[in-house]
């Protein structure tokens, strides 16, 4: 899906997500926290955007920070 | 006035708690994790701030096993009924306030075995006691970080030697010492740590929370409550991860956002800051009272050995009416009786009297104890 600008990823709660926030900010990736679109889950949480061309380098800095992932999608 | 119950809940708090409450209710007010518009996550920021604040004062690893309660007797409540099954074996000691002994009462009737461990009449606690009452069967040894009675510190760092030793869990109840005397869950080997929000930590009543250690199995962690918590809300039952498996319902933000303010200043000011003033507050109030005629000062009678809380009794009046003429006539505010801690006054030997209680806290100066030493020096004269 070359097409897509957006990745999306998505945590366990409202705290992860500001925890990954804090991590992608510390390692100068902006992100977002958006709504978790319906499309992806059911769940009425939040969840952490970044640019797709970003989701390398923010996977691997959330991963270096143990931050758990329930699952990442490009948007 | 003087304000002498901080032991009770702190007073007055740093400007700065205030204004972060008023700053929430004015400018946020959004519920934390339960949309993702920008006020609620400006929310939740708030929470995950606090937890990290909270976190790093107490040295502990991970925010996210920050566990937030209304109360440290809520936190207490978590640990022990969340953990102990009928037949566990369960020890702690016998200077235990009633948030733990309760508890622990309820939870012997319904099968679960309790080993309460004498304390000298100082409120110290030997270790030793400690070693010799774990059983195979002991899943926990639930100990308060310092007395709320006699103030007398607990030696919790070599008891969680002990207990790690036999894969028995530490619960350390820091009520009172949390913000006002160092607290290391790292350090100090301590699994669960349960601590209020409204004493030494300055921030307003109804918060509180448990750390819960890497040691703890959160899947043996049962919920006090279960309910609704902004996440997997595709399913009917409760999360299984912290802190959202212990945190249902719409969270306090409001004092969370003042909690944040208060850890923030404790530790602009420093906890070891705060407890030398402390320590130097204490021993002039145990001297102080010590040379007046007629008062019976209880606990370890050394400042270093004990947090800024001193109980004692003049002989001759009640501990109810010093209590109301400290008020009335000299506007000293204690508090007296029995402090919610029958055991810890058994242990010391002024059950069911109870004592007189002076709390200090990080505002109250030498200034103050020298004229509240001079008020109950007065009261005592009248008696004799």
């Amino acid at each position: 899906m070359d097409s897509a600008r957006y990745a999306v990823i998505l945590v366990h709660s409202t705290s992860h997500a500001i925890r990954a926030e804090k991590v992608l900010h510390m390692a100068g990736i902006s992100s977002k926290l958006i709504p978790v679109p319906r499309q992806l889950s059911s769940d009425c949480g939040v969840c952490v955007r970044v640019a797709r061309a970003d989701r390398e380098a923010a996977l691997a800095a959330l991963a270096a920070h143990t931050v758990e992932m329930e699952g990442v999608y490009d948007v | 006035m003087i304000y002498f119950d901080n032991a009770a809940t702190s007073w007055p708090k740093p400007p700065a708690v205030a204004e972060a409450m008023t700053h929430f209710i004015t400018d946020v007010g959004a519920n934390p994790g339960r949309a993702a518009h920008r006020l609620a996550v400006a929310s939740g920021r708030i929470v995950y701030e606090a937890r990290e604040a909270v976190a790093e004062l107490f040295d502990a690893p991970d925010p996210l096993r920050v566990v937030f309660t209304a109360n440290v007797t809520e936190a207490l409540n978590l640990a022990l009924r969340g953990l102990l099954r009928p037949g566990d074996h369960v020890v702690t000691s016998s200077v235990e306030h009633n948030s733990v002994m309760r508890p622990l009462r309820a939870l012997e009737r319904e099968g679960v075995e309790l080993t309460v461990v004498r304390c000298s009449p100082e409120g110290a606690l030997d270790p030793a006691d400690v070693a010799a009452a774990i059983r195979p069967d002991t899943k926990l040894v639930a100990l308060n970080h310092a007395s709320n009675v006699v103030g007398t510190v607990l030696p919790v760092a070599e008891v969680a030697r002990i207990a790690c030793a036999q894969g028995v869990l530490l619960l350390v109840d820091a009520a009172q010492t949390g913000g006002a005397y160092p607290v290391d869950v790292q350090a100090d080997g301590i699994d669960l740590l349960a601590f209020t929000g409204h004493k030494s930590l300055y921030g307003p009543m109804g918060t509180g929370g448990l750390i819960v250690g890497e040691r703890v199995d959160e899947a043996r962690l049962q919920p006090l409550k279960r309910g609704g918590t902004g996440s997997r809300s595709e399913r009917e039952e409760q999360p299984d991860f912290l802190p959202d498996m212990c945190e249902s319902g719409t969270p306090n933000v409001v004092g969370l956002a003042g909690l944040l303010a208060g850890v923030r200043w404790v530790m602009a000011r420093g906890v070891d800051t705060i407890r030398a003033h402390e320590v130097a507050l204490a021993h002039r109030l145990i001297a102080g009272l010590g040379e007046v005629p007629g008062v019976t000062v209880y606990g370890p009678l050394d400042a270093e050995l004990q947090t800024a809380t001193v109980s004692f009794n003049v002989a001759g009046m009640a501990s109810s009416e010093v209590g109301l003429r400290l008020d009335d006539e000299h506007g000293i505010l204690c508090r007296v009786g029995l402090h919610c801690a029958p055991a810890a006054h058994k242990t010391i030997g002024t059950f069911s009297a109870g004592t007189v209680r002076f709390g200090l806290g990080a505002f109250n100066t030498l200034e103050e104890v020298a004229e509240a030493v001079r008020a109950v020096a007065q009261l005592a004269q009248e008696v004799r």
